[in-house]
C-alpha cells in the first residue's frame, strides 16, 4: 500500500469518528425532543380531564 | 449565546478547512518518512485536546465531590465523553502511522499501552454514567476520574522518562520541530480546540435538556403516584 494510502486513511477515519459522533447527538436530540413533546401533550391532556 | 454559537461554529470551520490544507499542502515532507507523517497535524493535536478534556473532567469532578455542584458534574460528563472521541482519533490514527513506518500496527509499548489504558478508563467512565441506577452514580463517577485522571501525565511524561519506541516529545522535549511544521501543528491544534468546544457546548445543552426531560416525565408521574 502506497504511505499516501495510509495519510488518506488516516484523515478519512478522524472525521469518520468525529462525523459519527455529531450524528449520534443530533439523534439524541431529535429524540428528546419528540419525547419532550410527547410529555406536553400529555400534560394538556391531564389538566383537561381534570378541568 | 445562539450569536456566540454561531461565530464559534464558523471559525471552527475554517480553521478545521485551513488547517487540513496546511496540513496536506504547505507542511514541508518530511525527510525520511515523507507523506504518511502529515497524519501527525491530527494525531498530535487530538492527543493534546483529549489530555485537556480529561484534564477538565478532573477539575470538575473535584468540584463537585466538594461542592456538590450539578454544572460541574454535567462539565465533568461531557468532557469525559468528548474526550473519549478524541481519545479514540489517536488511537486510529496511531496505528495507520504506525503500520509505513514501524511495520506494526501496533506494540505493546509504554506510551501506546498507557494511552489504550486512559481510553479504557474514561470509557468505563461512560458505562458507569450510562447504565448505574443507583442515586449515587454522579458521585461514584467523580471518584474513578479523580484516580483515573493519574493516568493523563503519566502518558504525556511516559516518553520524557522512559525509553519507549514512540517518537520522542516534538516540543520542549529534546525533539526538533521545523519552524513550518511547528505553526501547522498550532493551526490544527486550535482547530481541534475550537471543535472540542463546539461540540462541548452541544453536548451540555443537549445534557441539561435530557434532564429536564426526565423531571418532566417524573413530575408527569406524580399525579399518578398520587392518586
Amino acid at each position: 500500500m502506497n504511505s499516501l494510502h495510509y495519510l488518506y486513511a488516516a484523515y478519512i477515519a478522524t472525521w469518520a469518528i468525529h462525523g459519527m459522533y455529531l450524528w449520534i447527538l443530533a439523534r439524541k436530540a431529535g429524540q428528546l425532543k419528540k419525547e419532550m413533546g410527547k410529555l406536553k401533550k400529555a400534560v394538556s391532556t391531564q389538566h383537561s380531564t381534570l378541568s | 449565546m445562539k450569536r456566540g454559537f454561531s461565530i464559534l461554529a464558523i471559525v471552527t470551520a475554517l480553521l478545521l478547512s485551513f488547517g487540513l490544507y496546511a496540513a496536506l499542502v504547505i507542511a514541508p515532507t518530511e525527510r525520511t518518512m515523507g507523506d504518511v507523517q502529515r497524519i501527525f497535524y491530527y494525531h498530535v493535536p487530538s492527543a493534546w485536546t483529549a489530555f485537556l478534556l480529561f484534564i477538565i473532567n478532573f477539575v470538575a469532578s473535584l468540584l463537585y465531590l466538594i461542592r456538590k455542584n450539578i454544572k460541574a458534574d454535567i462539565l465533568a460528563q461531557v468532557s469525559a465523553e468528548v474526550g473519549v472521541v478524541f481519545c479514540t482519533v489517536v488511537l486510529v490514527t496511531g496505528p495507520i502511522w504506525a503500520r509505513p513506518v514501524w511495520g506494526i500496527w501496533w506494540t505493546w509499548d509504554l506510551r501506546l499501552t498507557l494511552t489504550l489504558l486512559l481510553w479504557l478508563i474514561y470509557v468505563s467512565y461512560l458505562v458507569l454514567r450510562r447504565f448505574s441506577t443507583s442515586g449515587q452514580t454522579p458521585v461514584l463517577a467523580a471518584v474513578l476520574a479523580v484516580f483515573g485522571a493519574i493516568d493523563v501525565p503519566l502518558v504525556y511524561f511516559s516518553i520524557w522518562f522512559f525509553r519507549t519506541q514512540h517518537p520522542s516529545p516534538v516540543i520542549g522535549g529534546g525533539g526538533s520541530l521545523d519552524p513550518g511544521m511547528g505553526r501547522v501543528l498550532l493551526i490544527n491544534w486550535a482547530a481541534f480546540l475550537c471543535l472540542a468546544w463546539l461540540v462541548c457546548w452541544t453536548r451540555y445543552r443537549l445534557e441539561v435538556f435530557k434532564r429536564e426531560v426526565d423531571e418532566a416525565h417524573a413530575l408527569q408521574l406524580l399525579p399518578e403516584v398520587s392518586r
